[in-house]
């Protein structure tokens, strides 16, 4: 018996899926926008308290995994298995060193007392404090879905490890490629708006 | 549909790299720029950057270059949609 499969069906349909999570974002890219125009001075003060060269790292770090989940279905297709399996786990162990990161700066600011509904910002402007607001759900988010993909990419690993995912058939490994690319697309427009506005 | 058809679409190894190449030039410009002070401009020059690295995301990374013409168009709609969601939002709170 063959197995059919809707190689193009299944990756549009996960391009549809992008578009839910280009519009989620979307919705806060406004608020941000909306608030930054409300703001600007105090955007510009707040985004001074945030560490250009680690969010530079993290940039380099996030783009450097996407080509790495780039590279590896190149190695599949080209039925180099074992290339394309090492090309995922560095993929996400780029992404371990973006948490990573992003542990440190969250932690650094959580000392110094700078989150939402602490005391020590409860004296601050009202756009300073929103602009915190914002970094912390955008970020937060934009966290969540680095875990997701990690999760996913792992899962992708695995089912290139068993030959369920195959020079023949590697849409799951696509999708996951193409989900793992969104969330640098987002990081890539985060990175400027909260890092470089100062 | 014949999926050994879609097998052998797509760049090699050497483009990716290009590209990546180009992200790490175009994250170097834009931290760069934004030590200069250039008032309004800094975030203009900011997004422009930010929005050809996404294009080079988008075209090369997410292979949307190698896509068919539905696809294509439904990635563009998609984006205008947002432009018109985040233009209109504007329109609303620049002139109250």
């Amino acid at each position: 018996m063959t197995e059919h499969h809707d190689y193009q069906g299944a990756k549009m349909g996960m391009w549809i899926f992008l578009f839910t999570e280009i519009l989620l974002f979307g919705g806060l890219f406004v608020l941000f926008a909306v608030t930054f125009q409300r703001y600007p001075t105090e955007f510009h003060e707040a985004s001074k308290l945030l560490d250009v060269t680690m969010g530079t790292t993290n940039t380099v770090v996030l783009i450097t995994s996407s080509l790495c989940a780039a590279l590896s279905i190149v190695a599949l297709q080209r039925g180099e298995r074992k290339r394309s399996e090492m090309l995922i786990g560095l993929t996400i162990l780029l992404a371990c060193c973006f948490l990573v990161i992003k542990y440190f700066e969250w932690s650094a600011k959580f000392h110094h007392g700078i989150y939402p509904g602490s005391t020590e910002i409860a004296d601050w402007a009202p756009g300073k404090q929103a602009y915190f607001a914002l970094y912390y759900a955008m970020t937060g988010l934009h966290g969540i879905h680095v875990i997701i993909g990690m999760a996913v990419l792992g899962w992708v690993w695995w089912l290139i490890r068993r030959e369920k995912c195959t020079p023949d058939h590697f849409v799951a490994l696509e999708n996951a490629g193409l989900y793992w690319h969104l969330v640098d697309l987002i990081w890539i427009y985060l990175f400027p708006l909260y890092y470089l506005i100062t | 549909m014949n999926e050994t058809n879609t097998n052998h679409h797509g760049p090699g190894y050497g483009l990716f790299i290009g590209v990546w190449a180009a992200l790490m030039v175009l994250t170097c410009i834009t931290v760069v720029v934004s030590g200069i002070d250039l008032d309004f401009l800094n975030v203009l020059v900011a997004m422009s950057v930010a929005t050809t690295k996404a294009l080079l995301v988008v075209m090369f990374f997410m292979h949307l270059k190698y896509e068919n013409t539905t696809l294509k168009l439904m990635v563009l709609v998609a984006f205008v949609i947002l432009a018109i969601f985040i233009g209109f939002t504007f329109f609303d709170t620049a002139y109250r």
